[in-house]
């Protein structure tokens, strides 16, 4: 069958791209201007080439945030993945113990990210906050806004309190999917608890664990809001992520080239991290 | 390799029970002999699959005992009988290979890997699995998976019985064949309590030497397929076993005689009681014949199937479906019926009567 030519039909396309110029391409271009450019103000601007770019690759200020924020985005992937596969795995499956644990688990993902920061600023405050008093009551030296180790601990922790229950659903709505029969052969196959979670339960979640490694991933690679309102960044820069440090050179210093530049290396980032490792991912699926 | 029985065995899904309905299973009484190959037929929904399960071990009955040679086994968990199970979807482990996928019942019973090796080997030659035995097994066409199933359920040299949950629903008609008379071949060759669960009267009738007949969670006949064919003991086993079933007309009882469309006609059996709250008469299509005399009937319509024909008439109290040679004639209109003796029985309250 041939196909009927109509350029006409592009106009029908013309709304939705000018939506996405709107909303994405425009202030993608604007930042793009910036990083090869240098201004003063007033319009002015003055060709730079790839001068911020380089300047950023070699800044020490950069690696060490990058590297703080790997650090950061692997220690809570290593805690909330695990975790949340194992809160999953002693939810209940029947029963008004459902939608009761659902409930209480979708609970920290409603609420909007600045109050958790400031709640966690408060409860872990070293002289009034419930945990931070808890802790120096019980003999621990801790303060968060001092001491670079409880500052860690503390937005790790309110990370975690924050994320897990989204690995914890998608984790149990995967478990949910498996059909009985799997476990009843499991049962006459003789197969310990260890081996139902190894050849069967895991297996069977890696499509939404795989979702559920991205999200956690690109969420906590550009996590500002919480760690912002809770220590600021501080103590010095121990808690600067990339996106913290990213605002403080272009809204701070005013160094909007190097500051364009920066996001546009950050942004590139995530997309390459993203694209390895959902091809690793898919790769085996493909091989089946 | 055990004796199957089932004494007094009921099971509800709910906590109480007012009426027979609540109940999946009512009061089955069952003797299988060590070595046989049984089917258990019926309609979904008429509580086979949970009779299979309480066998195994996965569900627990609410009454009655299951003895595994006179043994009762019925606290034991489904490792502990020793039974293996294959479902009616197949169940693999995607990521292990055929091979693995065949010796994980072994290796979890701490098995040897050579003695491991050779009954792999062994059961894969007889299921036609050897080619692909390191291939993924995720990666298999439905029936190739279902081959796995069924070859984890017959790895095990040991198992006191091995069931089947309509295990070829899912494999296309051109296979199912190839691989039902592949299971009769295996029965033959190793020589163990077979228990098969189907909807599929072909199915059962095929594989097994004797066929349960379960309806609304009671067993209401256990016989060869020739006695569920010749003599149904329930007018459910009539119409469920035959194409087309058996026809079922209501009648009335007076003395020793049994009146149908207000004809005498003679049955199997000689009444002597009759205190029934509903009484039928039941002839299969295949011993019903035209003649000059007998229950009149008007001729709707003829179907030729090739083989045969099948003629469906209306009589006064239901419609009769009668299956001729395919060279008779048939007569049109108006016509006369003659039901064979042996093959026609009184039914009270659905239970031949004897």
């Amino acid at each position: 069958m041939n196909k009927t030519v109509n350029q006409k039909a592009w106009f029908f396309v013309i709304p939705v791209f000018v939506l996405v110029a709107f909303n994405a391409i425009i202030p993608l271009m604007t930042v793009v201007n910036y990083a090869f450019q240098e201004t003063f103000g007033n319009n002015v601007f003055m060709w730079e080439g790839t001068r911020w770019f380089k300047q950023i690759m070699l800044s020490e200020r950069f690696h060490a945030s990058l590297g703080r924020q790997f650090l950061f985005t692997f220690i809570i992937l290593f805690i909330q993945i695990p975790l949340g596969i194992a809160i999953a795995l002693t939810m209940p499956k029947e029963g008004i113990g459902v939608p009761v644990c659902l409930v209480l688990m979708s609970m920290p993902l409603l609420i909007p990210w600045n109050v958790v920061g400031a709640m966690w600023n408060i409860f872990a405050l070293p002289d009034i906050g419930f945990l931070g008093h808890s802790l120096n009551a019980l003999g621990f030296d801790y303060n968060f806004t001092q001491q670079i180790g409880d500052a860690w601990f503390t937005t790790i922790l309110m990370d975690v309190w924050h994320w897990t229950s989204l690995v914890v659903l998608l984790s149990y709505a995967g478990l949910r999917s498996i059909q009985p029969a799997y476990y009843q052969a499991a049962e006459i196959d003789g197969a310990s608890r260890w081996a139902v979670f190894t050849k069967i339960e895991l297996p069977k979640m890696k499509k939404v664990l795989t979702i559920a490694i991205l999200l956690r991933f690109m969420d906590s690679f550009m996590i500002y809001t919480e760690p912002f309102v809770l220590t600021g960044g501080g103590p010095g820069n121990a808690t600067a992520f990339l996106s913290i440090d990213l605002v403080k050179m272009a809204l701070g210093q005013f160094d909007l080239g190097p500051a364009a530049a920066m996001s546009l290396i950050y942004f590139f980032i995530v997309l390459l991290v993203c694209w390895v490792f959902y091809t690793l991912m898919m790769r085996n699926e493909a091989k089946q | 390799m055990a004796k199957v029985t089932l004494k007094g065995l009921s099971h509800s899904y709910l906590k109480t029970q007012s009426s027979d309905a609540d109940w999946a299973i009512r009061g089955v009484d069952i003797d299988w002999n060590d070595g046989g190959a049984y089917a258990l037929l019926g309609p979904s929904g008429c509580g086979k699959t949970t009779l299979l399960n309480i066998i195994s071990g996965l569900i627990t009955p609410t009454k009655g005992d299951i003895l595994f040679d006179d043994k009762v086994i019925s606290g034991l968990s489904p490792v502990e009988r020793n039974i293996a199970q294959i479902f009616q979807f197949p169940v693999i482990y995607d990521t292990m290979t055929v091979y693995d996928n065949l010796a994980f019942p072994l290796r979890n019973r701490k098995i040897p890997e050579e003695e491991i090796k050779v009954k792999v080997h062994e059961i894969a030659e007889m299921l036609e699995l050897s080619s692909t035995l390191n291939n993924r097994a995720s990666g298999l066409t439905a029936d190739g998976k279902q081959k796995i199933s069924l070859g984890r359920g017959l790895v095990r040299s040991d198992v006191n019985a091995i069931m089947f949950d309509e295990p070829l629903t899912v494999i296309d008609p051109h296979l199912k064949w190839i691989l039902r008379s592949k299971l009769k071949e295996l029965h033959q060759k190793i020589n163990r309590t077979m228990i098969y669960v189907t909807h599929d009267q072909t199915e059962a009738l095929t594989f097994a030497d004797q066929v349960v007949v379960m309806h609304e969670g009671q067993i209401v006949q256990t016989g060869t397929p020739v006695d569920l064919f010749e003599k149904p003991k329930h007018t459910f086993v009539g119409y469920f076993i035959g194409s087309p079933g058996m026809n079922v007309l209501p009648c009335q009882i007076k003395g020793n005689d049994v009146i149908v469309n207000g004809k005498k006609i003679e049955t199997h059996q000689k009444i002597k009681k009759s205190n029934f709250i509903k009484t039928e008469v039941g002839v299969r299509p295949e011993f019903i014949s035209f003649s000059n005399e007998g229950i009149p009937v008007k001729v709707l319509s003829v179907s030729n199937t090739g083989r045969h024909k099948i003629i469906d008439t209306e009589s006064e109290t239901g419609k009769i479906k009668i299956i001729a040679k395919s060279s008779e004639d048939i007569p049109s209109g108006t016509a006369f019926l003659k039901f064979k003796k042996e093959y026609t029985f009184t039914y009270g309250d659905s239970w031949i009567i004897e």
